[in-house]
């Protein structure tokens, strides 16, 4: 077997309470679908048939293959953690260490892009690299989002990525909070690649592709505990780190031992023939100096960054709208479910979703709008540019324009709602106006 | 009328495959039954059973060209149902029966022979003796990859890669009209595209492997064999015996989809041929009674063997022999960077010669960097030019060595493209060519220019960027240009003075003698 896949669902969602304080991230409906949906259908596209998924119990609960609605035969395994402790990545893949045989490829349940992973996997199989991961052109979003005066706070913690001339090797990586006195590079890497590219606008996809020996050294150290926060930065470092021929300790020795050589089980013949390859193949992978092909460092990582398709990663209010946006280019499914009941005198533009057995009543105009399952939606409304998750119900009347309104919410007759978030199963009283959002929504 | 004969031998086919497919299904129930293996004895007789209705089928084919007469369709059947009576009651004939058909068989064929014989011209007396085949036409199979631009050649390669299950790769760009018949492949439409991501189909090495091939990250035809050879070994380890089939026989069968994976990333190189041939040769001797564990210890020694023997001591032996050539104060000339020649001054710089090196090189590759480097690196001293340049140096050259993708039964010498040229030019000026080359890269096959078999190259290898702009950027815009990226050229043995192989210094002359020898070895 050649590559496992792990797919992490059991975050929080910190950053946007608002709408997982009642449902878990990984169950958030994005296009009618729930938001692990997307990269379960990404795995499954490409051929994997075998998934390994760890989550809560709660969530556990509701991955019936049915309820995903995925169409083929992938089997999922699902793992269970708990929340008490604070378990990061890197914490949950040494948990399911028994399970992984092979070379793994990690991903985050809110990741939907549509990219051909054969583009990184490949950089991860033809450089026998330590590590690939995908990045992507941060997109700026336009919509405004309910709850946020003005633009966008510049806070937002920015990366600083490093890659050499071809673009595909990963010199560098460090977030703007680990660089309070500057951004510094060491002599050794500017003259082993002369040429370097830093990006400061990629979005991590949170997409990896590790080896084996380094899920066996996540093993060996259990200080590590997140995979983007800790084991890619230390990676990227160890590339170029000298400590191969120094170690300091013994926890050193057996790392870079580790990362150096192939499994350590079986034969040193494996790496005598590679050698054997490598000093007879007149390949190189940088030209001007007299090092060998990848300067003779094993441990390699690359990323692939996508420039043009779509990619996001669901963990803030402002990409949940975002996603619902573009969830209609991605899914297949005609954008209005056939059980839906629509009437006749309404208008439902061309990019909006409709979910399951909806009722849709007369003179209603829904532009740019996503309406989950089970929903309700009476005369005389008119709904741009907003998400209703399943079973909201809405009177007669209303105008809502910019918002989300979250499960089983109902929304009063004649209400006036304008880029608010309206809460799970709160009640707009008729004749209110929001214009501004709350986490309960407050009448005037 | 032809295509009712078509679909009734089909149906023949069809019926006799199914027969032997019934046999075979009520041997394995009665075994079952009997609750142990089919034994080495049935499954020798599963095995005769099948090539008798194979062979069935041909003498009905030759019968039908033989008689001459299109049967019309009832008559087919007819006949193929009463081949059906006979192939069940085949089992039953006795070898010597079998013989006896055979012969007679062959008398008739002879008499028919003759009569056409009187009839036209006195054949040689000589020729009376040869077999009835000849009277059937002799099909040349030309190999696949020289025929692309002939639709059912296509086709047929289309086919065999479905039943094997692995994608076909799809050509890119114009090519130009002289090379048409060959493949051209972009680098950015890899063949990974197109298999599923953790590959099931073919081994995750093999995988691995075909993108270093078309990547070029592996390249030159002894890292590509020992390359090839190392993921043959990772097969062997994880391959387990399916139950009811041998080891030997069914190890080929799994490696045959691979190489057409590989073949399908890069075309084979002369020298990744000859080693397949020897793994599948070891494959097929393993005695049946091997035990799988004892068999692959076998194979994987066997391997590390043919690794050790015709490629690094080759490498030694060649050196030693290359550096009796090698004075104090010469200037030698390389080309490229070939992995032999880089070893062999290597070596002799260590033996303390005294030399200089000229390293020329050839765009878009531009494999003689690596070649300077490594050169460099061990402390010789050395001038770098491009291929323009060599009528410029050659008047300061006191030797040429060239090494070699493939040795051909002709005594031509194939090689990277341009290493004709050097020759041609060192020839003018009268400096000696030597030519380096293993004996495992010797081939059978032959070859008088470059044009009829080669190798086209990715052509956006030609677009430079120059100050920031890519003329060619849009070339496939523009009907009436094509760009032609060749890897291979072929050297006539009149510009090769001396071939140094690891069974001595040979002229270019003698390498179907080595052939015949290596084979007779065999």
């Amino acid at each position: 077997m050649e590559l496992q896949a792990v797919l992490m669902a059991a975050g929080g969602g910190s950053r946007m309470m608002e709408l997982t304080y009642n449902t878990h991230k990984p169950l958030l409906p994005v296009g009618n679908k729930p938001l692990i949906w997307y990269p379960l259908n990404l795995l499954e596209r490409v051929g994997f048939e075998e998934v390994i998924i760890i989550t809560t119990k709660d969530v556990q609960k509701m991955l019936t293959p049915d309820r995903l609605k995925l169409d083929g035969k992938m089997k999922l395994d699902v793992v269970c953690i708990q929340l008490e402790g604070e378990m990061g990545t890197a914490d949950a893949l040494r948990h399911v260490q028994q399970k992984i045989k092979t070379d793994v490829l990690v991903l985050s349940c809110d990741l939907i892009t549509d990219v051909a992973l054969h583009e990184v996997v490949d950089l991860f199989r033809a450089h026998n690299a330590s590590m690939a991961m995908l990045m992507s052109k941060l997109h700026e979003f336009t919509e405004t989002v309910p709850g946020q005066k003005g633009k966008k706070k510049a806070g937002e913690q920015r990366d600083f990525v490093g890659v050499d001339a071809t673009g595909q090797r990963l010199l560098f990586m460090a977030n703007e909070a680990d660089l309070e006195d500057g951004l510094t590079i060491r002599k050794s890497i500017m003259c082993k690649h002369p040429s370097m590219r830093i990006r400061t606008g990629l979005l991590d996809a949170h997409l990896y592709c590790l080896k084996r020996c380094v899920v066996d050294f996540l093993v060996e150290n259990k200080n590590i505990s997140s995979i983007r926060g800790e084991l890619i930065p230390y990676l990227v470092r160890k590339q170029f780190s000298k400590s191969v021929n120094l170690p300091n300790n013994k926890d050193e020795v057996e790392m870079s031992q580790k990362m150096e050589g192939q499994t350590n089980l079986g034969s040193c013949k494996d790496e005598e023939l590679l050698r054997l390859t490598q000093e007879r193949s007149c390949w190189n992978d940088h030209h001007g100096d007299m090092s060998e092909a990848y300067h003779g460092g094993k441990v390699r990582c690359y990323v692939h960054i996508m420039e043009d398709g779509v990619c996001y990663r669901v963990n803030t209010l402002a990409a949940y709208i975002e996603a619902n946006r573009m969830a209609p280019k991605l899914i297949e499914d005609p954008p209005i479910h056939p059980s839906a009941v629509i009437s006749e005198c309404t208008q439902v533009g061309a990019d909006s979703i409709i979910g399951a057995s909806c009722q849709i009543s007369d003179k209603t105009s829904i532009k740019r709008s996503t309406v989950g399952a089970s929903s309700t939606v009476r005369e005389k409304v008119k709904i741009t540019n907003s998400i209703l998750m399943n079973g909201v119900t809405v009177e007669e009347g209303c105008n809502i324009q910019g918002s989300v309104i979250c499960s089983n919410a109902v929304i009063g007759r004649n209400a006036d709602i304008k880029y608010c978030l309206v809460g799970s199963s709160q009640r707009i009283e008729p004749d209110g106006e929001c214009l501004t959002v709350t986490q309960n929504a407050v009448s005037v | 009328m032809a295509d009712a004969d078509e679909t009734s031998k089909q149906a023949e086919r069809n019926t006799n495959v199914g027969d032997g497919i019934a046999v075979k299904k009520q041997d394995i129930a009665r075994a079952k039954n009997e609750g142990k293996e089919l034994t080495k004895d049935e499954k020798q007789r599963l095995r005769k059973e099948k090539k008798q209705q194979k062979k069935n089928k041909k003498d009905d084919k030759g019968e039908s060209e033989h008689e001459n007469v299109p049967l019309p369709p009832s008559q087919a059947v007819v006949q193929c149902q009463s081949q059906k009576v006979c192939t069940s009651e085949k089992p039953a004939k006795s070898k010597a029966e079998q013989r006896a058909e055979r012969r007679a068989r062959q008398e008739a064929d002879r008499a028919a022979k003759g009569k056409k014989g009187e009839s036209a011209q006195q054949p040689p007396s000589g020729k009376s003796k040869a077999p009835p085949n000849e009277l059937q036409p002799v099909v040349k199979r030309l190999p696949e990859h020289v025929q692309v631009d002939d639709p059912a050649a296509v086709r047929k390669l289309a086919k065999k890669l479905e039943r094997q299950q692995i994608p076909v790769r799809s050509e890119y760009g114009y090519k130009v009209s002289l090379f048409s018949h060959l493949h051209q492949y972009s680098r950015k439409a890899p063949l990974t595209q197109q298999i599923s991501i953790p590959s099931t189909v073919i081994h995750p090495y093999i995988v691995r492997l075909g993108l270093q091939y078309s990547q070029g990250i592996v390249a030159g035809s002894n890292a590509r064999s020992i390359a090839l050879l190392h993921a043959f070994q990772k097969v062997i380890q994880d391959y387990k015996t399916p139950p009811n089939e041998e080891l030997s026989r069914d190890l080929v069968n799994k490696l045959k989809p691979y190489i057409s994976y590989l073949n399908q990333c890069r075309p084979l190189s002369a020298s990744m041929g000859n080693a397949i041939k020897y793994v599948k040769k070891e494959i097929s001797n393993i005695p049946c009674l091997c035990k799988e564990e004892e068999a692959k210890k076998q194979l994987l020694s066997c391997i590390d063997n043919y690794i050790k023997e015709k490629i690094t001591l080759a490498a030694t032996t060649i050196s030693a022999y290359a550096i009796e050539k090698i004075s104090n104060g010469d200037v030698i000339l390389v080309y490229g960077c070939s992995s032999l020649v880089n070893h062999i001054l290597c070596d002799a710089f260590d033996k303390k010669r005294k030399f200089s090196v000229i390293v020329v090189d050839s765009r878009p590759r531009l494999e003689g960097r690596e070649a300077l480097r490594r050169l460099v690196k061990k402390g010789i001293c050395c001038t770098y030019v491009l291929i323009s340049a060599v009528s410029y140096i050659l008047p300061e050259v006191s030797k040429v060595f060239l090494g070699a993708h493939a040795l051909l039964a002709n005594g031509y010498v194939m090689s990277r493209v341009g290493t004709s040229q050097i020759a041609l030019v060192a020839k003018a000026y009268n400096v000696p060519v030597l030519v380096c080359c293993e004996t495992y890269k010797f081939c059978e096959r032959v070859q008088t220019d470059s044009f009829v078999s080669n190798e086209l190259d990715d052509p956006d290898d030609l677009m430079v960027t120059r100050k920031g702009k890519i003329h060619l950027e849009n070339w496939q815009d523009i009907r009436q240009l094509g760009l032609l990226n060749l890897v291979y050229d072929v050297t006539p043995p009149d510009f090769v003075d001396l071939v140094i192989t690891d069974l001595g210094m040979i002229p270019c002359t003698s390498v179907p003698v080595v052939l015949r020898v290596k084979n007779v070895d065999q």
